[in-house]
């Protein structure tokens, strides 16, 4: 969720004394809220007050964006201790709020999202006319300024090939489909991201209900298309998801990339029983292990790439010992 | 590299598919995507500057030159600076940001067309903040009188338009 303060330029107009300012003041309406014994305690940080790595972990963790952790005067991030809210302070807006929510629970994020704007709001006069909404530095987020987004694991429609058309349709009724980690069109993993593109002249309820309606088929597609790959091809399938808990759980080097391309078919794996021992929360850990800042940061000091592969490859055996392959 | 299509322009777009789990790369000029459809959707990184909207940037008319003889206005050639921010429509073309929330109604007779292609809609549907809720209200009904006393003054009734500007301007004061 976007929102700005009346009568103060965007971030990217701020000289260091005014950003600092605005950082001061959203510090005291964060106060306030937390001084009512709202949210469960939302812990403020001025970024420039931690360290390159700490910011690098926030961004791996996608509590702040990548730019966001970079210094800039003024710039600050309010993080609730379970990491399921976010507010970014100075980034391209004024505040950026993020609710993360597990599942498909958009209607309880959107909620409390909503109630923390409403608490912010009361301290914080918006940048907001009634023909145009919420002002946004960049005009694709005015109106509601809100992005809902769901993150969805789709390793059966990429094999399949059915992706692509699936995402093509996707875009036609005004979504956006990014792939989480990775660029240009290559989404490691398979996890993408589908979020609405239009925030103007259509309500939050509207834009919950599309993305809701779009991700509950998209479910629906992936399963059968589960099911249909197990139905033709079984041996090939277990043996890719056997190959990929064999390598995750003996390597003694691996890369980042390996470790999230890996960590899709062990993922799969689980879901479909072809893996057992324990839910998918031991394997899931490997997305967090996988970024360079967070085995950094574990390991207290800078590391270079080949030590960082082999600590990753450590922790991502420590996690995969709960699973037994048939 | 050259286009593997038609092997004349330079490839920008590079892609990977993964078909039946068999990886493949395309390397093709903007033409040649568009045209084969590969552009149809593109996984953009997470944070890229919103590429609808740079394309629509792109697409607009440059600005008029100043001819012999006569002078342009400065708001037509993109320098007319918002009063609150300074910032000129061109510098916004370039960056995609605008520089305050002034900005919209500045710029609003170029931004409102640009509103429109991005969203569809130019008018705000939705939640706002409650101490505007009840003055959206209010603006409605200014917004009704305002019309009422254009109205008046065009049949020339000015003693009906003397008191809706009254009553505009008590309105008024109740928004600040
Ligand atoms: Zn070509
Ligand atoms: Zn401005």
């Amino acid at each position: 969720m976007a929102r700005n303060l009346e009568g103060v330029p965007f971030p990217h107009l701020l000289d260091a004394g005014r950003a600092e300012q605005v950082a001061q003041r959203v510090k005291a309406a964060i106060d306030h809220i937390n001084a009512a014994g709202k949210f469960g305690g939302l812990e403020f940080y001025f970024l420039e007050e931690l360290s390159a790595l700490d910011r690098q972990v926030l961004a791996e963790k996608r509590l702040i964006s990548p730019q966001h952790a970079e210094l800039a005067p003024g710039r600050a991030a309010a993080i609730r201790r379970d990491e399921g809210v976010s507010i970014m302070v100075n980034e391209e807006d004024h505040i950026r709020l993020q609710c993360l929510f597990p599942g498909l629970a958009i209607g309880g994020a959107w909620r409390l999202a909503s109630e923390i704007d409403d608490w912010l709001e009361q301290r914080l006069p918006y940048a907001y006319c009634p023909r145009r909404g919420y002002l946004t530095a960049c005009p694709t987020n005015v109106g509601t300024g809100l992005r809902v987004s769901v993150m969805m694991h789709l390793p059966a429609l990429v094999m399949s090939g059915e992706a692509r058309k699936l995402f093509s349709a996707i875009t036609k009724v005004g979504l956006v489909v990014r792939g989480l980690y990775g660029e240009g069109t290559e989404a490691a993993g398979n996890i993408f991201q589908i979020s609405n593109q239009v925030s103007l002249g259509v309500s939050e309820e509207e834009i919950i209900e599309k993305i809701r309606g779009v991700a509950t088929q998209i479910v629906e597609q992936e399963r059968s298309a589960r099911q249909g790959l197990l139905r033709q091809a079984r041996a090939k399938i277990e043996d890719r998801i056997c190959r990929a808990y064999g390598v995750l759980s003996q390597a003694r080097i691996i890369s980042s990339e390996e470790a999230i391309r890996l960590w899709s078919d062990v993922k799969m794996g689980i879901d479909l029983g072809v893996l057992n021992g324990a839910d998918s929360r031991p394997v899931n850990e490997v997305l967090v292990i996988s970024g360079p800042g967070y085995i950094q940061r574990l390991a207290g000091r800078r590391l270079d790439a080949t030590e960082r592969d082999i600590r990753r490859a450590l922790l991502i055996r420590e996690r995969m010992r709960v699973y037994k392959s048939p | 590299m050259l286009c593997q299509r038609c092997g004349q322009r330079t490839a920008t777009v590079h892609l990977t598919k993964f078909i039946n789990g068999q990886k493949s790369e395309m390397h093709l000029c903007e033409q040649c995507a568009r045209e084969t459809g590969e552009l149809d959707f593109v996984i953009e990184p997470a944070f890229s500057l919103n590429q609808l909207l740079a394309g629509l940037l792109s697409q607009e008319p440059a600005p008029p030159t100043s001819e012999p003889g006569g002078e342009v206005r400065a708001s037509e050639r993109g320098l007319s600076r918002c009063p609150l921010c300074g910032l000129t429509y061109r510098e916004f073309a370039r960056t995609g940001r605008l520089g305050c929330s002034r900005c919209y109604s500045h710029f609003e007779d170029r931004l409102d067309p640009l509103l429109q292609r991005i969203h569809g809609h130019r008018r705000h549907v939705g939640k706002g903040p409650r101490r505007i809720s009840n003055a959206a209200e209010v603006y409605a009904q200014i917004e009704r009188l305002k019309a009422e006393m254009d109205q008046a003054i065009r049949v020339e009734a000015f003693e009906r338009a003397a008191e809706l500007r009254d009553k505009i301007k008590e309105l008024e004061s109740k928004l600040e």
